[in-house]
């Protein structure tokens, strides 16, 4: 053995996760009324690992003709499907959720080599979270009496899902599980950079023996989603994405009988008080915005840090930075991932170039950029004000930028101070403070002393311009119901 | 170095302390990280012998040992140093000669510390005339809790002037503190007076050296040389027993204080069946099989 | 050469272990024509002592197990359940039940274990509350379970009837030593191999078979117990169960002709009856 020089750094080697056991096709087709089946236009698109550029798979694309035949499926399912007994619809949905356990690797691996998030990630937290989310559902399935006093809950119909590329598993089980459980049947189409553990999905929902057309899956790009969302037989359309995006869907469906719900952007603010448990609400700064290279509509992407301790939080938030390893998302050290395309990248480089130039000071960790892919260092932007642009507009990349305060009233009205309501991070280790603040956030989900937290029974949703309607929970029932009064 | 107010120390957050660890525990330190961070851990192993039944025979076949702990294992370290009992300390000093490995000596009434500060001198005393390189003193956990700072500082710096040139590791006994935030009042407290190391354990009671009480203390270490510039070193003690969890406490060193900690100057694990698991990790390395005690001496 | 069986033994159920009665008694349960179909132990005082002890060591941990786990063990003893459905319709033939009543309690106990798993993270958020104090605090009702529970399971319905009783019970973070049903002791007993199985902690569930008259007076007057639950329709047991019970206010549910098979055999109030209410109170002006 040889003798090893300990006055050299200690550095962590490569650790990859194995990629040999999952299995991926070259090609995946359309999943509807049970079978997958090709697109009528036969087109196809590529769908790349954004760590490497590499083609993974081909992807159905799917046409006005493929959605119309996945309702018409979907609405044929209803039927039989609404009339199911609702404790046999739940015991499907709790194989669903025992199946996602059984192959959580093999998920989890795909999703960091379709997506560029880190492992760690997708294996600790997206994959259990969806697993959790179909398993809390399918307890409903046979209690939507007792959910709602006085009501006689009754399914929607067919649900037309559209969802994002941040998390594209939890985003399918968090429109799918609470869906199903309610008796509704479902034509959802994934984003079209991460369709790959979607249609993983589908092969599940395949083996557990979902009647056909129940959930249907048509993958493809923002066209595909507008035939969805125009479709007449549709009842309902969820969505989660840019609230551009969203505003676009409310004015497609207006005048129809249509129901919505939207799960859209955000631009939340962190405080930090003199008063915190500051080493803990450091890593809850990172925790809020460099989890998922930032790609969260609930990221903590304003820091207001109280005056007299931020110099104290700055210097300690630079020093937690460093520790950051940036790289390959299949390597189980990484903390920051991939970049999700090349637009996101482009988006989230002009951002920070509009922040220099509107005056903010930046600072970036050093990190070893590899040469191919799609990479942001984690970046800070001190100096800025209310009135800057990347203060204002939602960046969804690993920026965040810094103001101070001085009282709470001032910063309850800067945070508040946003079209967005998606969240808040509140740090102090005063009770009433705690109180009085999420009390005056107006702000759909506020985190006290921590961030960045999701649990299948705790409601998720926004308020103004960040969405409309609660997912996860009881009040996530809500969404996919309709009552007498 | 006055004593700060400890009644104002910053508060803490168990579920976020918690948290953290868990990231520490979620590195993956394989192939050459793996086998630099063994040998980084075995050199910073304080061999430690403690027990009402020690004997000079006992002390000297476990100063053999840490001269030799491997040699069919070339090229590994020795380990940083031996800690026994004051009265062996003689015998260490002799087995050990020629050596880089430092004696080390609890004192102060070790483990209770429940004594006059004459007794204590005089334990401190004694061993560092012995020739002990280190002391390992306990602080009086029941003035602590009581609130007597001062009474704890005072004895800590008594202890530290007793020691000369010996340098002074301060045990908290952090299982008997209750609490992350006496752990952080109790570091403070030990640094400002004085103190070399700061050491979680005496290794009598359970629980010992846990991740959340090391990590507490690390941050102490860290906010201190920021006010003071002086670097304090950190030893968990009892508890250690896997090459896996040294690993780990590595890593959360390295994250939280730096490559600059990363050397027996300025941390220690204290152990004793350690170092064994640790040779059977470097000899599966390089043979790829899973090893069992049997191959490895017991001392 | 006819291949002779292995007969089974039935012992009972504490702390994750299968002692025999400290007694050493034995009760022969018999079918309808008079043939002897097992040996039962005949529990004492002390057997019902001994499980006390340990379901109260674990009642604390299993209370803050979180409630996705409680969810996640229960639909785990059901899987198990499912695989061993034969042996359990068998087994309640064995006391009278035709085949198709078998299959249907065995079929029907197993739903009842899920559904019972759905509630577990679902019915804080229906029997909780914030309340709208007046003053300014932010004022907010709790559930915690009772703690340890004693229970005369019933005699009739002796696999559906137990589950029905005991399921809601422990997904609402409670333990139990249970009285199994004199008619079939058997398949409680079965069922506790099942329980054993399916990471359940030790002493969550206790099992013990024996005479109801002579163990209710020490299960309702145990002082470390914190409620009963009687199955059955003797006003007599009833009257000494509640008499006993005061001593400590032991919290008592009399469950007096349940059709565990209706619709309402299961329901979440099932849960909520062995649920204390915590009210906490904080201030919210800075």
């Amino acid at each position: 053995m040889s003798r090893i020089d300990l006055n050299k750094n200690w550095d962590y080697s490569e650790a990859l996760e194995g990629t040999n056991h999952i299995r991926l096709k070259e090609k995946y087709n359309l999943f509807i009324d049970g079978v997958f089946v090709e697109p009528a236009s036969k087109h196809y698109f590529k769908t790349t690992n954004p760590a490497t550029g590499e083609v993974i798979s081909k992807i159905a694309e799917a046409g006005k003709i493929d959605v119309d035949l996945a309702v018409k499926s979907a609405r044929k399912a209803f039927k039989s499907w609404s009339k199911l007994n609702p404790k046999e619809r739940g015991k499907y949905i709790f194989r669903i959720a025992r199946m996602i356990q059984e192959k959580a690797k093999e998920f989890a691996v795909i999703e960091s080599m379709d997506g560029g998030k880190p492992i760690r990630e997708s294996r600790d937290i997206d994959i259990p979270l969806a697993a959790n989310h179909f398993f809390y559902y399918a307890g409903w399935a046979d209690k939507l009496e007792y959910a709602f006093s006085h009501q006689t809950p009754k399914p929607l119909g067919v649900a037309g899902q559209i969802i994002p590329w941040n998390f594209p598993l939890l985003m399918a089980a968090w429109k799918i599980a609470p869906a199903l459980a309610c008796g509704n049947t479902i034509v959802l189409k994934p984003a079209e950079t991460t369709s790959l553990t979607c249609l993983k999905l589908a092969e599940v929902i395949e083996e557990s023996g979902l009647p056909k057309g129940v959930v249907n899956i048509v993958t493809g790009a923002g066209e595909t989603g507008s035939e969805i969302v125009a479709h007449p037989n549709i009842d309902k359309i969820a969505f989660t994405g840019s609230t551009a995006v969203g505003k676009l869907i409310q004015e497609t469906i207006a005048g129809t009988d249509k129901r919505s719900t939207l799960e859209l952007g955000g631009k939340g603010a962190n405080i930090i008080f003199e008063d915190a448990a500051l080493d803990q609400a450091v890593e809850g700064i990172i925790n809020a915005i460099f989890f998922n290279q930032g790609h969260v509509c609930c990221a903590g992407s304003r820091l207001f840090v109280q005056e007299n301790i931020s110099e104290v939080v700055i210097e300690k938030l630079k020093d937690r930075m460093s520790s950051l390893v940036l790289g390959n998302p299949l390597d189980k050290n990484t903390d920051i991932g991939a970049i999700n395309s090349r637009e996101q990248l482009k988006t989230i480089k002009d951002y920070i170039k509009l922040g220099k130039k509107e005056g903010g000071k930046i600072y970036q960790s050093e990190c070893e950029i590899p040469a191919k892919g799609n990479w942001c260092p984690p970046t800070l932007f001190l100096n800025v004000s209310q009135s800057s642009r990347i203060v204002q507009e939602e960046i969804f990349g690993p920026v965040l930028s810094i103001q101070t305060f001085r009282t709470m009233e001032e910063v309850i009205e800067k945070a508040n101070n946003t079209p967005f309501g998606l969240s808040a991070g509140v740090w102090t280790e005063k009770g009433s403070k705690i109180f009085k603040l999420t009390k005056e956030l107006n702000a759909g989900v506020v985190w006290a002393n921590t961030y960045n937290k999701f649990d299948a029974t705790s409601p998720f949703g926004g308020f103004k311009e960040s969405g409309i309607g609660r997912e996860g929970g009881l009040h996530g029932l809500k969404a996919y119901l309709k009552f007498d009064s | 170095m006055s004593l700060p107010d400890l009644f104002k120390i910053p508060p803490l957050d168990k579920l976020g302390v918690e948290e953290r660890i868990n990231r520490f525990c979620k590195r993956s330190i394989k192939k050459e990280a793996k086998k630099h961070g063994l040998h980084l851990a075995l050199s910073m192993i304080d061999l430690t012998t403690l027990e009402g039944k020690d004997t000079s025979d006992k002390v000297k076949n476990l100063c053999y040992k840490a001269r030799h702990l491997h040699d069919m294992l070339p090229g590994i370290p020795d380990v940083a140093a031996v800690c026994v009992y004051p009265n062996f300390v003689g015998v260490a000093k002799k087995e050990l000669d020629g050596s880089d490995i430092k004696v080390a000596s609890v004192s102060t009434a070790f483990p209770s510390g429940q004594s006059t500060l004459e007794v204590k001198l005089s334990d401190t005393i004694f061993a560092v005339d012995q020739g002990a390189d280190e002391i390992d003193m306990v602080i009086s956990r029941g003035k602590f809790l009581s609130g007597e700072y001062n009474f704890v500082y005072d004895e800590i710096s008594a202890i530290k002037e007793a020691c000369g040139k010996a340098h002074l590791k301060v045990i908290l006994e952090t299982g008997e503190l209750d609490s992350l935030d006496n752990v952080r009042k109790a570091s403070d407290l030990a640094m400002y007076a004085g103190a070399d190391f700061i050491k979680t354990s005496t290794g009598k009671i359970s629980p010992s050296a846990t991740m959340p009480v090391t990590f507490v203390m690390l941050n102490a270490i860290k906010d201190y040389y920021k006010h003071t510039g002086i670097k304090v070193g950190m030893k968990p003690a009892g508890g250690i027993s896997t090459a896996k969890m040294a690993l780990q406490y590595l890593v959360m060193l390295k994250e939280t204080l730096g490559n600059e900690w990363l050397n027996k100057g300025l941390f220690r694990f204290g152990a004793s069946s350690l170092a064994n698991d640790i040779l059977m990790q470097l000899q599966k390395q390089e043979s790829s099989y899973y090893q069992s005690l049997d191959y490895f001496s017991k001392d | 050469m006819k291949r002779i069986d292995v007969l089974k033994t039935y012992k009972i159920f504490i702390g994750g272990k299968f002692p025999r009665t400290e007694s050493g008694r034995y009760s022969q349960i018999k079918d309808d024509a008079g043939e002897l179909l097992a040996n039962m132990c005949l529990c004492s005082r002390k057997d019902f002592r001994n499980a006390v002890v340990v379901a109260r060591k674990a009642q604390k941990k299993w209370q803050s197990t979180s409630a996705l786990n409680k969810g996640q063990i229960l639909y785990r003893i059901a899987e198990l359940l499912e695989g061993r459905k034969a042996q359990f319709i068998d087994e309640l033939m064995m006391t009278g039940s035709s085949r198709k009543q078998a299959k249907a309690e065995v079929e029907l106990s197993i739903d009842r274990l899920i559904y019972y798993a759905g509630w577990s993270d679902k019915f804080q958020q229906i029997f909780s509350s914030v309340n709208p104090v007046s003053s300014s605090h932010f004022n907010f009702s709790t559930l915690q379970p009772m703690g340890v529970i004693s229970v005369i399971a019933p005699n009739d319905f002796s696999l559906l009837g137990l589950i029905s009783v005991v399921a809601p019970l422990i997904v609402g973070g409670n333990s139990c030593v249970v009285l199994a049903s004199e008619i079939n002791p058997m398949i409680s007993i079965s069922f506790a191999e099942v329980i054993n199985t399916s990471d359940v902690p030790h002493g969550v569930v206790n099992i013990l078979t024996g005479k109801r008259k002579e163990l209710v007076s020490h299960f309702a007057s145990h002082k470390d117990v914190n409620a009963i639950i009687y199955c059955g329709d003797s006003n007599e047991e009833i009257y000494e169960i509640e008499m006993l019970s005061v001593e400590n206010l032991k919290r008592v549910k009399i469950y007096k002709r349940i059709d565990w098979e209706r619709k309402n055999g299961q329901s979440p109030y099932f849960i909520e009856k062995f649920q204390e209410i915590k009210t906490i109170w904080h201030p919210t002006k800075v």
